[in-house]
């Protein structure tokens, strides 16, 4: 589904991706794990299509397809969705209306109709229920004046609206308590298929009991240092990181 | 708002030329070029006008000639030659229809391009209309049934002709002829407009609405309105404007007056999409309003909604004169300004009697390399005590060549009142626009999104179908402003 071959980024003349490979196939969950401010967020935001990164080497190929060339609103379409680490407020814009464009710009690109608004509103109670958000948040308008906790749990709603091929979750279990983090990875887990893939990128093994992954992956210095089974999460969660920074420095 | 109007909405945005950017070939009786009495002579007498509003005319007139166009505004205006200007111009052989069937079909067929076909109007909506197609009134549509209420509504001439008596008492009490410029200039030459008098204690049960529309080439626009709100009376009104696209400057001086007796409540929401000029701010409408309320009753209420997103250069302060004690004036605005378009707009709040309140929400788009400045005056004379006004004045900025100003102007005479201003500027941010993008929606669409939440505050106060054609107005004008 997703192959990420020598991709090397750099924003502002500063490299932070420096020959990263990553593969991602159907059905599996992926975890991506590693120190602050190693390029994490930013793998996640070049995979989406975000403006003002440098691309200066490598590909991403998705579904068989470069999507480097390819600008965001269509990477969403054809079904790559971000868990923000940070969601930005949109004033003014209620979730529903939101979530409405979004749903029916995604038809369009698979040249169906625009929904009616009875279905969607159906549609908006089945996958808040799904996700155990509330519906007086979905009232409101974009993530504004959300708790942290409460963007989260946004986020994975509006997963669940769109029903992306592939999901990245930017620390979504971030700032979340245990009971939100255990309905966030409910969630996740409720969607997820065989035929779609999850990335999940985190700080703590205990989202991992809850969301277990395939895969687990250490990005440090803009690479992928480490890979390993789901058992490699609870090394790092007792060993830190150092270990890997002196395997990796030898 | 429904969400589906909002989607229709924004697929709309995809579309980029002005749309309304045609013109009627219609046989028009037009005056001579130029200003001068003889020329008012001739307006009043085709009007077949009393004494009165001829000397009324040409006192403005002989005022206009000592006075200096305003140049106070952050406004940059071409000069303008008064003197190559037709003052008047009238669709010919207008004699008083009966039904639409007597309508020049050339005519329908302006409205009907315009989505306001008066029958569909009339049949479906509910709203009554005055469609002013020029200078002259075409159709008057409803009056009966408001008439049974006693409420009048019709063309501004045909007030003149069947109540010169409510025309003559109220016409230039809350904006005298001498009042500024382009008040005296309208009150010298005005043709024609809308008027409005709902009688004591009746609430008037359907939205009034007219739609304005400049046609010939070199004709400058000079709008007359009055409404009066009797005692306990109440209505809300709507103004829309859609002009043909023209390479020349087209001059638009309107007046509005609104008289609200005791206890009276007018809400008066314009909707204005005049040509822009073009993407080099070639062409375009110059768009220099008057336009003013006066609470003269105890507890009476004005409201104006305003949604501007036309005109190449628009200078417009409607305000309230609240005379009566505890009366509550309020000014909502959305102002977008795109590639050379400029606006000085905003509002003026008069206290003069006690317990008043005033209210100002203006919200300022600007793309491009336009300019939009909000100018507002507040002023709190010593005897309206315990009085309040509210401001806020909130500038969107959208790319970095366009300018966003904020002039507040605020004049305490007591020490009972209270004033507050609070202003914000704005940008769309990046951050927002891939939060959208990676849902799916591009950029545009986004961009209409956002400004649309932005300038919710305003667009809600709008009536449900205004709402929908200003929704549509604020993306489709900011197109291709973004990337
Ligand atoms: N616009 C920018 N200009 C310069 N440097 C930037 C910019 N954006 C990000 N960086 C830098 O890129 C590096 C990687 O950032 P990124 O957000 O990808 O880290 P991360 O692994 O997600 O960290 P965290 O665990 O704290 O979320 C950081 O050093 C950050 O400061
Ligand atoms: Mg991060």
């Amino acid at each position: 589904m997703l192959k990420i071959k020598d991709l090397q980024v750099s924003i502002n003349g500063k490299t932070i991706l420096r020959g990263l490979n990553l593969e991602v196939n159907k059905g599996e969950v992926h975890a991506i794990m590693g120190p602050n401010g190693t390029g994490k967020s930013t793998l996640a935001n070049v995979i989406a299509g975000k403006p003002g990164y440098h691309i200066d080497k490598g590909e991403i190929i998705y579904k068989g397809k470069n999507i480097l060339e390819m600008p965001p609103e269509v990477r969403a379409q054809e079904g790559i969705f971000l868990g923000f680490q940070y969601p930005v407020e949109i004033p003014g814009v209620s979730m529903t209306n939101f979530m409405r464009t979004a749903i029916n710009e995604h038809r369009k690109y698979k040249g169906l109709d625009p929904m009616s608004a009875g279905e969607f509103l159906k549609l908006m109670k089945e996958k808040q229920k799904l996700v155990e958000i509330q519906a007086k948040l979905t009232n409101r308008s974009v993530n504004e004046g959300f708790s942290g906790g409460e963007k989260k749990k946004n986020e994975i709603f509006q997963m669940a609206m769109l029903e992306p091929n592939l999901a990245i979750l930017d620390e979504t279990d971030s700032g979340l308590d245990i009971d939100a983090l255990k309905i966030v990875a409910n969630g996740v887990n409720k969607l997820r298929t065989k035929e779609n893939a999850t990335i999940v990128i985190t700080h703590y093994q205990r989202l991992l009991d809850y969301i277990v992954p395939d895969f687990v992956h250490v990005l440090f210095d803009g690479k992928i240092v480490k890979s390993g089974g789901k058992e490699l999460a609870l090394v790092l969660e007792e060993k830190g990181y150092e270990w890997i920074k002196d395997e990796s420095s030898k | 708002m429904k969400e589906e109007e909002q989607n229709n909405i924004l697929d709309e945005v995809t579309q980029s030329d002005y749309k309304y950017g045609f013109v009627t070939d219609i046989e028009m009786e037009t005056a001579a070029k130029g200003l001068n009495e003889d020329i008012i002579r001739y307006i009043s007498m085709k009007k077949n006008e009393p004494e009165f509003l001829l000397e009324y005319r040409l006192r403005a007139y002989r005022k206009w000639l000592t006075m200096k166009e305003p140049d106070w505004a952050h406004l940059k205006i071409p000069p303008i030659d008064y003197q190559d200007i037709i003052y008047y111009a009238a669709p010919k052989e207008k004699k008083e229809l009966s039904s639409l069937d007597e309508v020049d079909p050339e005519l329908l067929e302006t409205f009907n391009k315009l989505g306001i076909s008066l029958e569909e109007q009339k049949r479906l909506s509910g709203v009554a209309v005055d469609a002013v197609f020029d200078s002259v009134s075409v159709k008057t549509t409803f009056s009966e049934t408001l008439e049974k209420q006693g409420i009048i509504f019709c063309s501004f001439s045909e007030a003149v002709q069947n109540h010169p008596e409510l025309v003559k008492k109220y016409m230039g009490s809350v904006v005298p002829y001498g009042d500024n410029y382009f008040a005296a200039l309208n009150s010298a030459v005005f043709s024609d407009g809308s008027f409005c008098y709902i009688p004591k204690g009746v609430k008037c049960p359907v939205e009034l609405s007219t739609y304005f529309r400049i046609n010939t080439a070199g004709t400058g626009q000079f709008e007359r309105t009055l409404l009066i709100a009797d005692e306990g009376s109440y209505v809300s009104y709507m103004e829309g404007c859609t002009a043909p696209q023209r390479d020349e400057n087209q001059l638009h001086a309107a007046v509005v007056e609104i008289v609200a007796l005791k206890d009276a409540e007018v809400k008066y929401s314009t909707v204005q999409n005049w040509y822009p000029g073009d993407k080099d701010g070639k062409g375009g409408i110059y768009n220099f309003v008057t336009k003013r309320g006066m609470c003269k009753g105890s507890h009476s209420k004005i409201s104006w909604t305003q949604v501007e997103t036309g005109s190449a250069i628009t200078w417009k302060y409607p305000g309230c004169i609240l005379l009566g004690d505890n009366s509550v004036g309020e000014f909502y605005s959305v102002a977008v300004t795109n590639n050379h378009q400029q606006a000085d707009t905003g509002s003026k709040m008069i206290h003069i009697g006690k317990n008043t309140k005033s209210t100002i929400i203006s919200k300022g788009i600007s793309a491009g390399f336009s300019n939009n400045s909000y100018r507002g005056l507040v002023k709190i004379s010593k005897r309206a005590e315990n009085s309040r006004n509210y401001s806020q004045c909130d500038s969107l900025l959208l790319g970095d060549k366009c300018g966003a100003h904020t002039f507040p102007y605020i004049n305490t005479a007591n020490s009972s009142s209270i004033v507050e201003h609070e202003a914000t500027t704005s940008k769309i941010s990046e951050d927002q626009l891939f939060y959208c993008q990676q849902r799916g929606i591009d950029t545009e669409n986004a961009i209409g999104l956002i400004v649309n939440g932005y300038a919710k505050e305003v667009l809600k106060q709008l009536p449900m179908e205004f709402a929908v054609e200003a929704q549509k107005l604020l993306s489709v004008s900011l197109e291709g402003s973004v990337g």
